[in-house]
């Protein structure tokens, strides 16, 4: 089945894939894992994000075995730097 | 409720959210942005943040606090955008009816936001470069354009 995620970026992922947002399509069922690899298949700027990033799931961090569904949102977190 | 401001953080107003007759200890946790020597020539830190999971992660992790203080009232406001030396960009305020609760809940707050809360932040260097902050609190070895 497949499934259209939507995927934010944030302050040096951001810079790096010198864009905020993308949308990636993939076939269910899916990861977050397997988000990012797609990204970095898809996206040139991709190949310089870690390949484990920290990331969330309509904003509740997640490891990267968590299941995406069809219109979640995931974030890519660069290092938590807050405070 | 928001957890973040663009504007310079007001204590008196923290203070005032969580004040009750019955507190005999309020603990006030500021982090200001520095220059000190292990930094190279800070002027500011531009705080940027996933705003909305700022507010959920908040949400979370005060519910946390008051899951293991219950008797203690808690406000945080994260500022975000260019914040100059010397300026807070976080404040932490923690009323209990004792100050052992209050330090607790106020220490149990900023060691979450440093491990939950989706905020980075770059620093603004005299030089002129801009470099992104890691989580210990140092720079990035590369320049943010590389």
């Amino acid at each position: 089945m497949p499934a259209t995620v939507r995927v934010r970026f944030f302050a040096r992922y951001a810079e790096l894939m010198g864009r905020s947002e993308a949308t990636v399509s993939l076939s269910l069922p899916a990861t977050v894992g397997d988000v990012v690899r797609r990204l970095r298949e898809d996206f040139p700027g991709a190949g310089a994000l870690p390949e484990r990033p920290l990331a969330a799931v309509n904003m509740k961090h997640v490891k990267l075995d968590a299941r995406v569904q069809d219109g979640d949102e995931v974030a890519l977190l660069p290092p938590i730097a807050g405070g | 409720m928001t957890h973040v401001t663009r504007d310079v953080l007001s204590l008196d107003r923290l203070i005032a959210e969580v004040a009750a007759p019955t507190f005999g200890g309020t603990c006030v946790f500021l982090g200001t942005v520095r220059n000190g020597p292990d930094e190279q020539g800070v002027t500011a830190i531009e705080y940027s943040a996933y705003e909305d999971m700022v507010e959920a992660e908040f949400g979370r992790l005060l519910a946390d606090a008051r899951g293991r203080w219950p008797e203690a009232r808690i406000a945080v406001r994260h500022r975000l955008g260019t914040i100059p030396v010397g300026e807070a960009s976080i404040a932490i305020v923690a009323a209990a009816p004792h100050r052992a609760l209050a330090f607790e809940a106020c220490r149990y707050v900023i060691e979450g936001v440093k491990q939950r809360i989706p905020v980075w932040k770059k620093e603004l260097r005299v030089d002129g470069s801009e470099v992104w902050v890691d989580p210990a609190g140092h720079p990035t070895a590369k320049p943010s354009h590389v």
